[in-house]
């Protein structure tokens, strides 16, 4: 299990599952994971598109959509549930606890205002600093995140700027009240391949200077090899693989988690996608019976079809897999 | 910003010179003027005088010319009927019409965008679903029926309301105003409900349309990833950028209600240039007709001009010149 502090971890979720009623029944979108990030700490999220990546990241932030909603499970920051907070309670938490990154930096702000004004309203909400002050440090904040010109850039529209420069705007806005947990969704998914790599490494730079810890999702493994901590690896709505970067990367115990491992080598940014497993995630209504993966996985017997492989122990990572079962004593 | 408003002028003034093209058309082919101005026992050798003297034997766009030129000066010529010159008729009647146009619309925008507003932040309660079906009613029925059904609540029935006229007016300068005095304050109700009510009805459900697209947007929602307040949220973010197609409709719907309040005018006995325009249709009074047409062409290019140049104000986007100045 996680270690285990005399402090409770930054951010713990506990058994989350999210569903969507439907017409024909309820999908069960996220199921049952479970995740802590420390202080500080970044945590790469991975898997292939539809795994509940960004589910779990609004979830935390309080902003699941209409009819999305979580079914079992709590989100506990420092220790307190912030998953049953009224809205306004949870207004507080999000920009000056917990700050986000989303995938477009295209979308992300608002068209009709200056980045100055986005900026200082976020620094008011969150502070007491009146508007001339505000302004100072949302001059600071745009010299940080590497804006040249930040002063004249105040006053420029979104659509003055680059993807980007947006992008680190859009950064600058996420660290605006200092947060102590940032969650990045794709961060440069939508960016030139060209300034990934800097985007992240502004993010990581920034971060690291703050004490803030990510929870960084991505598509991209090198991205996680060069940035995360800890790693968990999800699949069709639950964690199949989680543990320190550099033991989920080098010894990998889940097949699935080995399939998205054997690229890494030959890697460069973003070149490589999660695309080298045969066939695809299955669909929500249709997530097979035992492992999820089964129908994909190289080494599936028996018993894989039949029950459902909790996490386990295995060294130092912690793996859903029948294979392992064996070895170890118990179920966790 | 310059160079942006002479272009939209230049357009403006293409687009008035088609319409005075209608009008001229109109006013030489429909009906022949030299037998509205003279009796039928006119002989023909005086009738071709007159002809020639009014220079109707020009070549046509030499006609158009002296048209234009006509009318630039603000000489549109004189009523068939009341042989009054037609410009001192309309503007007598210009007030009435826009006074009732302008409240019309003032009470659609003003009820229209919070009914919207709220119907598109809370579709699933049941006042929204009521404003939709309602305004379903308000989308089909026709302007004349609506008139009817108030005429006959208020007037003879509730005895509540005045049904016809302008009531009592107030004169200042070349304006006449029923804003100023009681009974015109109350005469000019019922047909600003009713000429309002059809854009009443598109403004909320464009502005609901709106809220409900604008409300799934990324920006939307880092907006609340940042922790902004509801209402920031809703209004400073949300309302704001439904606004461009809002004022977009506002304005074309004032030129619609300017043009099509004739119905309207006709149903009240409202003193306006509609129900001067209709008059002139039963008299062939062409030149009554056809600058009827050209004030409405004006109105229409002149919102349009502010509606352009409101967007230019709300959407930095469009502000081209100056993101160049920047380097983009
Ligand atoms: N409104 C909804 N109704 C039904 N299913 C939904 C809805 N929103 C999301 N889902 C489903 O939830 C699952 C998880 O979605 P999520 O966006 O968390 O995936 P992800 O891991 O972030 O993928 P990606 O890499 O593409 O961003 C997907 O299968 C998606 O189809
Ligand atoms: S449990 Fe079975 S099917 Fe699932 S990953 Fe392990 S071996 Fe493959
Ligand atoms: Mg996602």
């Amino acid at each position: 299990m996680a270690p285990q502090n005399d402090s409770p971890p930054l951010l713990e979720v506990r058994n989350l599952s999210i569903e969507f009623p439907t017409r024909r029944g309820t999908l069960v979108a996220v199921d049952d994971i479970s995740l802590h990030i420390d202080q500080g700490e970044v945590l790469g999220v991975v898997g292939e598109s539809g795994a509940g990546k960004s589910l779990t990241g609004n979830a935390i932030i309080g902003l699941l959509e209409h009819p999305g909603r979580i079914a079992s499970g709590e989100i506990l920051l420092n220790g307190k549930r912030i998953d049953n907070l009224s809205y306004e309670q949870m207004r507080r938490i999000r920009g000056r606890d917990i700050g986000a990154v989303f995938q477009d930096p295209l979308t992300s702000l608002n068209p009709l205002y200056t980045v100055s004004r986005q900026l200082v309203e976020t620094i008011k909400v969150h502070t007491d600093l009146d508007t001339g002050a505000a302004r100072a440090r949302a001059l600071e904040l745009l010299e940080a995140v590497g804006i040249p010109a930040a002063k004249e850039r105040l006053s420029s529209y979104p659509h003055e700027f680059s993807g980007g420069m947006r992008q680190r705007v859009v950064i600058a806005l996420a660290l605006a009240a200092e947060p102590r947990l940032i969650i990045a969704d794709e961060p440069t998914t939508a960016l030139d391949v060209s300034i990934q790599a800097q985007i992240i490494a502004l993010l990581k730079r920034l971060c690291a200077e703050r004490g803030t810890a990510v929870m960084l999702v991505t598509h991209d493994m090198g991205v996680i090899a060069e940035t995360a901590d800890r790693v968990a690896v999800m699949y069709a709505g639950r964690v199949v693989e989680t543990g320190p970067v550099a033991s989920v990367i080098q010894n990998a115990h889940h097949p699935y988690t080995s399939g998205l491992m054997g690229s890494i080598p030959h890697m460069k940014h973003g070149v490589n996608r999660l695309t080298q497993i045969d066939g695809a995630m299955p669909r929500l209504n249709a997530i097979p019976q035992g492992c999820a993966f089964n129908p994909r996985c190289e080494k599936v017997f028996d018993r894989c079809r039949k029950e459902r492989p909790e996490l386990i122990s295995i060294e130092q990572n912690e793996v859903a897999c029948w294979l392992y079962q064996s070895d170890v004593g118990g179920v966790s | 910003m310059i160079a942006f408003a002479v272009r939209r002028f230049i357009q403006a003034i293409v687009v008035l010179l088609a319409v005075s093209l209608i009008a001229f058309v109109m006013f030489k082919y429909v009906g022949d003027p030299i037998s509205q101005m003279v009796g039928p026992e006119t002989p023909i050798d005086q009738r071709e005088a007159l002809r020639e003297q009014l220079g109707l034997n020009d070549p046509v766009p030499l006609q158009f010319m002296h048209y234009l030129g006509d009318v630039v000066q603000g000489n549109f010529g004189r009523s068939f009927r009341t042989g009054l010159a037609v410009d001192r008729v309309l503007l007598e009647r210009i007030p009435a019409t826009l006074e009732l146009a302008i409240v019309a619309v003032l009470y659609a925008v003003v009820a229209g965008i919070p009914m919207g507003v709220y119907s598109g932040l809370y579709p699933d309660r049941w006042l929204s679903k009521f404003f939709q079906t309602v305004s379903l009613i308000g989308i089909s029925l026709p302007t004349f029926f609506v008139g009817v059904i108030l005429i006959y609540i208020f007037g003879p029935t509730l005895n509540l309301l005045p049904t016809f006229g302008r009531g009592e007016v107030v004169h200042i300068g070349f304006w006449s105003t029923g804003l100023l005095t009681v009974s015109g304050l109350k005469s000019i109700i019922l047909p600003a409900f009713t000429l309002g009510m059809f854009q009443l009805t598109l403004i909320m459900r464009l502005v609901r349309s709106e809220m409900l697209e604008v409300l799934r947007t990324d920006y939307i929602k880092f907006a609340r990833a940042r922790g902004l307040s509801n209402r920031a949220v809703n209004f400073g973010h949300a309302l704001k950028n439904t606004l461009v197609p809002v004022i977009t409709v506002i304005g074309l719907q004032l030129g619609q209600v300017i043009a099509f309040a004739i119905i309207t005018e006709a149903v009240f006995q409202w003193p306006g240039m509609g129900l001067l325009f209709l008059q002139a249709i039963q008299f062939a009074d062409v030149p009554v007709m056809s600058t009827y047409l050209l004030v409405v062409a004006v109105f229409f290019v002149a919102i349009n001009l502010v509606v352009d140049l409101l967007y230019y104000v709300i959407d930095p986007r469009l502000r081209l010149d100056r993101a160049v100045a920047q380097g983009g």
